[in-house]
């Protein structure tokens, strides 16, 4: 094998190519997140048509982002979609039981606050980082 | 499933690196196949083999006998 092929490969160059897609989706759709939440109180006063505009953006953003997600997904070499997969069954696993606990703690009132959905989301994105890495080191 | 991928490997002189790119995958999916943790598809079996010009079984080993009924 001569030192050219020793260069990053297509493989390489297209998984950098689709990871950077998704970054820049995953960017582009906190910004109309942020757009939509802060926007309210500090840009146009309450005014709801522009907040339904504002929300309608972030959700044709999170639509891009998605099949921005999948394209990453596709374009992953076989074993690099095992370990996402896993990680995956894992994050949904831990999202629906702890989900469906806290939102019946908050039911029958055993926490004194509302259930939030943020705090979900926050644990979703742990757990799928965490077992992520477990995941990803079984097979190195 | 046991494989003689390192061996083949080593006899060309190649790095993980190098098979990866010849084989359109990450150096961890070649290294995870040597160590054995990991079976790949058909397809890439397929791939390794065209890429060895060897036939799979002379690659992989299930470890079931051949001969057997």
């Amino acid at each position: 094998m001569s030192a050219a092929e020793t260069r990053p490969s297509g493989f390489d160059a297209s998984n950098r190519h689709h990871t950077l897609r998704l970054a820049q989706w995953t960017g582009a759709w906190l910004i109309t997140v942020a757009l939509a939440v802060f926007g309210a109180e500090f840009l146009w006063d309450g005014n709801v048509t522009l907040s339904v505009l504002a929300i309608s953006l972030q959700i044709a953003v999170g639509a891009g982002m998605i099949l921005a997600n999948k394209r990453h997904l596709l374009n992953l070499d076989e074993l690099q979609q095992r370990i996402q997969l896993e990680a995956m069954a894992i994050t949904l696993g831990i999202t629906l039981i702890a989900g469906i606990a806290y939102s019946s703690l908050d039911i029958v009132n055993v926490i004194a606050s509302d259930a939030e959905i943020s705090y979900l989301v926050m644990l979703m994105g742990i757990t799928y980082l965490v077992s992520l890495l477990f995941v990803r080191r079984r097979y190195l | 499933m046991k494989n003689r991928l390192k061996v083949l490997r080593a006899e060309r002189d190649w790095t993980q690196a190098q098979l990866a790119s010849a084989l359109e995958v990450s150096r961890q999916t070649v290294n995870a196949i040597e160590t054995g943790k990991f079976d790949p598809s058909l397809t890439l079996a397929f791939r390794v083999a065209r890429l060895f010009d060897m036939s799979i079984e002379a690659i992989f080993d299930d470890g079931e006998d051949a001969g057997a009924a």
